[in-house]
């Protein structure tokens, strides 16, 4: 008996019972562990990403959340001492297998960070850095994408006068939502997002998770949130995790109605966390 | 369960509890009074029952606006928000019972100076069952025991029933003594008062029940 299978003793498994969408599952992770060194961040991870739809991570910190969103575009890579069991298949392909393009993985699957993270350049350019690295000339195209993408992310209308001034010059808001331009202009899949609203007031987190609502369809979306109430109003599906383990993944409304799992109950009431 | 992380919210959801028990003892004390009314002739207890009905009344309206307040301030979730949505709607049946054991007060009223009718004993045998599972029904309500509260939706056939048998005995009356017939009248609508009453009790425990494991078992024959 391994480690892992010792960890499991005492477990509950998780309980499922999310919403599955109409065009089936994108994203499957089967059996999935990580290890930081010496200690285990994730534990057999089961779950499956339905496409289209919104998926939200709760969690106390430390759960894992942020590492299991990661692992969607194997962010961790670059973390010396990392290893991983079992497996996560996107679209038909297994994302660990030594033939994949880990740049390509990034690219469909677009990750939006906890602070705004503009290039310090103008609009644009922010905008069209993808296709700048794929090595696109074709200005027109250019153009067009970079325009598609603002306006998707619902930003065009504030900036189409002031495309070449600097991005560093919009708010935090607005800058956050460059960053989902810059991400959806790269045309992915899936959009990843870690806690992107954390660092925004009010009225443009509302901007934001307006934007979730309307990228959701076209894009499958996974969002890490410490507010349950954000997560309550933006996600189909809510996974909930606790030390490294998948608790409970479940249809959003019955998460915070009637959640199964007592753990789940404890940390949507504000009972720990 | 563990007691919330913020201690304030604790002490609102069991203040919330404590008003809605008082409000429910205070009803149950009425639907009492009214029947003691009825059986000893007692027109100022009778008077009391009417008159203290705001008092029930206050309490609906200080129930709907604490649930209001901790849903805007709290977000509640899970058990919690069914708690507040069970404490709404448990308000209004205890005001509504309140409603009719003053309405009951205003028949005994009517009645003062008639002899007894031989339907008193079901009568207060029928009240005893309704209190019975109105008491159940809030002890559910605190203790979260949604068997017992399953065991008060059981027992409204029982009134039901009663009701009915009552019924056929007073209508046997009137035809013996045309001359009391308004007095029958008063004491058929008592009965059917108090098998409101029990409806309304059954509707609590169904709440219970809901609150406790989060499914609606009402009118669940639309299912079908």
């Amino acid at each position: 008996m391994n480690d892992n299978a010792l960890n499991h003793l005492h477990v509950e498994p998780t309980i499922h019972h999310e919403m599955k969408g109409d065009e089936g599952s994108l994203v499957t992770m089967k059996g999935f562990s990580l290890w930081y060194g010496a200690s285990q961040a994730l534990f057999d991870v089961e779950m499956e990403l339905e496409k289209g739809l919104v998926t939200a991570l709760i969690g106390p910190s430390g759960c894992g959340k942020s590492t299991l969103l990661r692992s969607y575009n194997r962010m961790n890579d670059l973390i010396d001492g990392l290893r991983v069991e079992g497996s996560i298949i996107f679209d038909g392909q297994e994302i660990f297998h030594p033939d994949v393009d880990v740049i390509g993985l990034r690219k469909r699957m677009g990750m939006v960070f906890q602070k705004p993270n503009p290039f310090p350049m103008s609009i644009a350019e922010n905008v069209a850095y993808p296709l700048k690295v794929d090595g696109v000339r074709d200005r027109k195209l250019i153009a067009d994408t970079v325009e598609r993408a603002l306006k998707s992310s619902a930003l065009w209308d504030e900036v189409k006068d002031r495309l070449n001034q600097s991005a560093l010059g919009l708010s935090g808001g607005q800058q956050q939502r460059l960053c989902i331009a810059r991400a959806i202009a790269a045309d992915p899949d899936v959009l990843l997002m870690d806690e992107p609203c954390s660092a925004l007031d009010p009225v443009a987190t509302a901007k934001i998770e307006e934007l979730i609502d309307e990228l959701s369809g076209r894009y499958t979306i996974v969002i890490v949130t410490h507010n349950m109430q954000q997560a309550a109003r933006v996600s189909h599906n809510t996974a909930f995790m606790y030390l490294g383990r998948l608790v409970e993944y479940g249809e959003t409304s019955a998460m915070f109605t009637v959640p199964r799992a007592d753990r789940t109950k404890e940390y949507v009431t504000g009972r720990f966390g | 369960m563990r007691p919330h992380t913020s201690k304030n919210f604790e002490a609102e959801l069991s203040h919330l509890k404590d008003t809605v028990l008082r409000m429910g003892g205070m009803v149950e004390a009425a639907i009492g009074k009214a029947m003691r009314a009825l059986e000893w002739r007692d027109a100022k207890l009778a008077r009391t029952v009417i008159e203290e009905d705001h008092a029930v009344n206050k309490y609906e309206v200080d129930i709907d606006d604490m649930c209001v307040a901790i849903m805007a301030l709290r977000q509640p979730a899970a058990e919690d928000l069914r708690l507040l949505i069970t404490g709404l709607k448990i308000s209004t049946d205890l005001e509504r019972i309140g409603d009719l054991a003053a309405n009951m007060s205003e028949r005994v009223l009517e009645i003062m100076n008639d002899p007894h009718s031989s339907s008193l004993n079901e009568l207060l045998r029928m009240s005893q069952i309704a209190q019975g599972m109105l008491h159940d029904s809030l002890d559910a309500y605190v203790a979260r025991d949604s068997e017992k509260a399953e065991a008060v939706c059981a027992r409204d056939e029982t009134v039901d029933e009663l009701n009915r048998q009552i019924f056929r005995a007073l209508l046997t009356e009137m035809k013996d003594a045309p001359s009391g017939i308004t007095g029958y009248l008063s004491l058929m609508n008592i009965s059917k008062q108090m098998e409101r009453i029990a409806d309304h009790s059954t509707n609590i425990a169904e709440m219970v029940i809901y609150l406790v494991k989060g499914k609606d078992i009402r009118h669940t024959s639309f299912g079908k």
